[in-house]
């Protein structure tokens, strides 16, 4: 199903298979088909209650869902089989759509248990708050940002914005080879949305995966992506390139809906 | 009733003996203790404020009065409890002041029976007015046996530079109750931090009966702490009791970590305009521990703020049991309070109990209260997983985060070391 735009000869490196996924007896992925070589950015479009965060949270591992059939292959392991701090430490990141408040934490120490976690995988030194805070203050400078947010505590009392940027900004310190970015443009406003994007795009390598979903066209005017899909009522019922956006905004969902009565 | 007798006749032997050279006001002020004690006897689960608390083993068991200790440990051996070299100490050993391990200061930072020699006209001017007794029997008990504890004093515009440590350790090994009574006077304008300590260098059976009352003049900023660190088999009842004047600023911080059962009242009246009240407490048990941290806010004047944090952080089958009472007295308008008991339950055999008790009488305050019981939010628990945390590491985190919390808020760094040292331990023992 490779889509137009892809880089033929790209290994690779997220391959999703019949995926069907249920929560509490529910079915709402019914069946995705999907693969990322690397490098790609793919965006995952779809209305509301398409599945699109379903099938973000089910590639991180959240255990609220059921895998009922498919398979996902991630670097050529069972992704599936994986907890999700294997995940993580595999190279699995996910933005979050409602990151999670942790009372008590400071943003810096939370990041550097979880650089350190995958350090040690890594089979590399673990680092102290010294050098950790060294190598923080490159990669928020890399992305045009500053360390304000790392000493509170994780997301408490962070706004809308501040809450996806800290999402970015630990995207940017853990370097995961494959990023879900789970709506990560919601609740912003454009200006939040342009700091956000610009970051993605400083971020973008030739080793490293981006899954965006999203709801609206706008962030992709920001982030190009190299393939588009739509995800209607639990399965991907379009794929194109960056102009499938556009039309998408245009037209609307309703017309792909009738569409895949029709079929 | 057998053990009110036995401590009234403990009284009595006292009074008629070692405490006989006492002036006749601090005599009276016994008296009226022991008779109240003796009228009152020991609470029941009957009464609402012990609903959740039973005092049986206290009650029932046998305590002598402590005596001197037979050896006075080391300096070396109670490093462990102390923060700093410099600044004034004050060490009691079973109850017993210790000059060899104190650095005191003339008679301002001195035991409470060298004061009530020295300066007995400012100890009796304050000495009792605060703490309440009449519907109180551990600390109309206290009250009988007032003899022993720590004195501060801080003059009016002084700053005092370095915390002031109290430290009260048991060595006895044998069933003895202390009745420690700390005064702490802070002038206007002045500044002090204070840290109160309750700790064991024995694990026996022991009984700390303690009352601490503290005065804040108007415009003084005063950050006190008090760490129960009993040992594991010790009961612990505590009065902790403020009283603020205008413009005044008190931190209250609390932390429990010891003792198998320990009841702490805890009273804090604002009476006077403008002044900001923080009450940051900590309790962190497990095993068979239980611990009850009573508070009572009194909004007695107007424009004062009050923010009260309890964390409890319940682990096997310990319980913990939080009161929040806050009055907002008539006339007290602009009253701004805010409350929030959160309990994290880490075993389905721990247990928690919380009640917000608000009783407001003006009309123009902001009130809020919120309190939780339960386990660890498994959202938080999926997000740091995904993270690379391993799910043990990334439940004592989360755990962490919940001792972190309160002590993040505590302003001398060498306490906030120490008792970051011993949450990490308890939690590296799961």
């Amino acid at each position: 199903m490779a889509g137009r735009g892809t880089r033929d000869g790209g290994r690779v490196l997220l391959e999703v298979k019949g995926l069907r996924v249920a929560v509490l007896g529910n079915e709402i992925l019914k069946g995705v088909d999907l693969a990322i070589r690397d490098g790609e950015v793919h965006a995952i479009m779809g209305p509301n209650g398409s599945g699109k965060s379903t099938l973000a949270q089910v590639l991180a591992g959240h255990p609220a869902y059921t895998v009922v059939a498919g398979t996902v292959k991630y670097d050529g392991k069972d992704l599936l089989g994986m907890k999700p701090e294997e995940r993580a430490r595999a190279g699995v990141f996910l933005a979050f759509q409602y990151p999670v408040e942790i009372r008590g934490i400071t943003n810096s120490y939370f990041l550097r248990s979880a650089l350190n976690a995958l350090r040690r995988e890594r089979g590399e030194p673990e680092l102290d708050p010294i050098d950790f805070l060294q190598v923080l203050e490159e990669k928020v400078k890399a992305i045009g940002w500053d360390d304000s947010m790392m000493n509170r505590p994780v997301n408490e009392g962070f706004s809308g914005g501040e809450k996806k940027r800290n999402e970015i900004l630990q995207l940017a310190v853990l370097e995961p080879r494959m990023a879900i970015l789970d709506e990560t443009d919601s609740g912003l406003d454009i200006d939040a949305l342009k700091t956000v994007a610009h970051a993605v795009n400083q971020l973008r390598r030739p080793d490293r995966a981006f899954l965006i979903v999203t709801h609206y066209q706008r962030l992709l005017n920001h982030i190009r992506p190299d393939v588009v899909h739509v995800l209607a009522d639990g399965r991907i019922v379009k794929t194109g390139g960056p102009e499938l956006a556009l039309e998408l905004e245009a037209k609307g969902y309703d017309w792909l809906r009738d569409g895949v009565m029709v079929s | 009733m057998a053990h009110v007798e036995q401590l009234v006749g403990s009284y009595r032997a006292w009074a008629s003996n070692g405490a006989a050279q006492a002036p006749a006001w601090l005599k009276d002020l016994r008296e009226g203790g022991i008779a109240r004690f003796h009228d009152l006897g020991f609470p029941n689960m009957k009464q609402e404020a012990w609903r959740f608390t039973n005092v049986a083993p206290i009650a029932e068991g046998s305590f002598a009065l402590a005596r001197p200790p037979a050896r006075i440990p080391k300096l070396e051996e109670i490093q462990p409890f102390l923060l700093l070299e410099a600044g004034y100490r004050l060490v009691f050993v079973d109850g017993f002041f210790q000059p060899a391990l104190s650095t005191p200061f003339f008679d301002d930072v001195q035991s409470l029976a060298h004061v009530v020699a020295h300066r007995p006209d400012l100890v009796r001017e304050h000495l009792g007015k605060y703490a309440a007794t009449q519907d109180r029997p551990f600390s109309a008990l206290n009250t009988a046996f007032v003899h022993e504890g720590a004195f501060v004093h801080v003059p009016a515009r002084a700053t005092v530079e370095y915390p002031v440590q109290l430290l009260f350790l048991v060595t006895s090994g044998k069933p003895v109750v202390m009745h420690p009574r700390n005064l702490v006077l802070v002038d206007r304008e002045a500044r002090v931090s204070i840290v109160e300590t309750y700790a064991a260098l024995d694990d026996g059976v022991y009984w700390t009966n303690a009352v601490t009352e503290i005065v804040v003049g108007d415009g003084a900023r005063v950050d006190y702490h008090r760490v129960q660190r009993e040992g594991a088999r010790a009961y612990h009842v505590a009065t902790t009791q403020s009283h603020q004047g205008r413009d005044s600023t008190l931190n209250l911080h609390f932390v429990a970590f010891g003792g198998t059962l320990a009841r702490h009242d805890i009273g804090a009246v604002l009476a006077g305009p403008g002044g900001t009240l923080i009450l940051n407490g900590l309790y962190l048990l497990a095993g068979q521990q239980h611990a009850d941290h009573h508070t009572t806010i009194d909004h007695a004047a107007d424009h004062c703020e009050s923010h009260e944090y309890f964390n409890g952080v319940l682990d096997e089958r310990s319980r913990g049991v939080f009161t929040g009472r806050i009055i907002v007295r008539p006339g007290a308008q602009k009253t701004d309070s805010k409350q929030t008991n959160n309990n994290l339950l880490l075993s389905t055999d721990a247990h928690a109990d919380s009640q917000p008790q608000l009783e407001i009488y003006a009309d123009d305050v902001k009130c809020t209260h919120g309190s939780t019981v339960g386990p660890l939010d498994p959202r938080a628990l999926f997000y740091v997983r995904s993270r690379g945390v391993g799910e043990h590491e990334a439940k004592r985190l989360l755990t962490y985060g919940f001792a972190a919390e309160i002590l993040g808020r505590m302003e001398v760094a060498p306490l906030r070391a120490q008792l970051d040292a011993i949450v990490r331990g308890r939690l590296a023992e799961q």
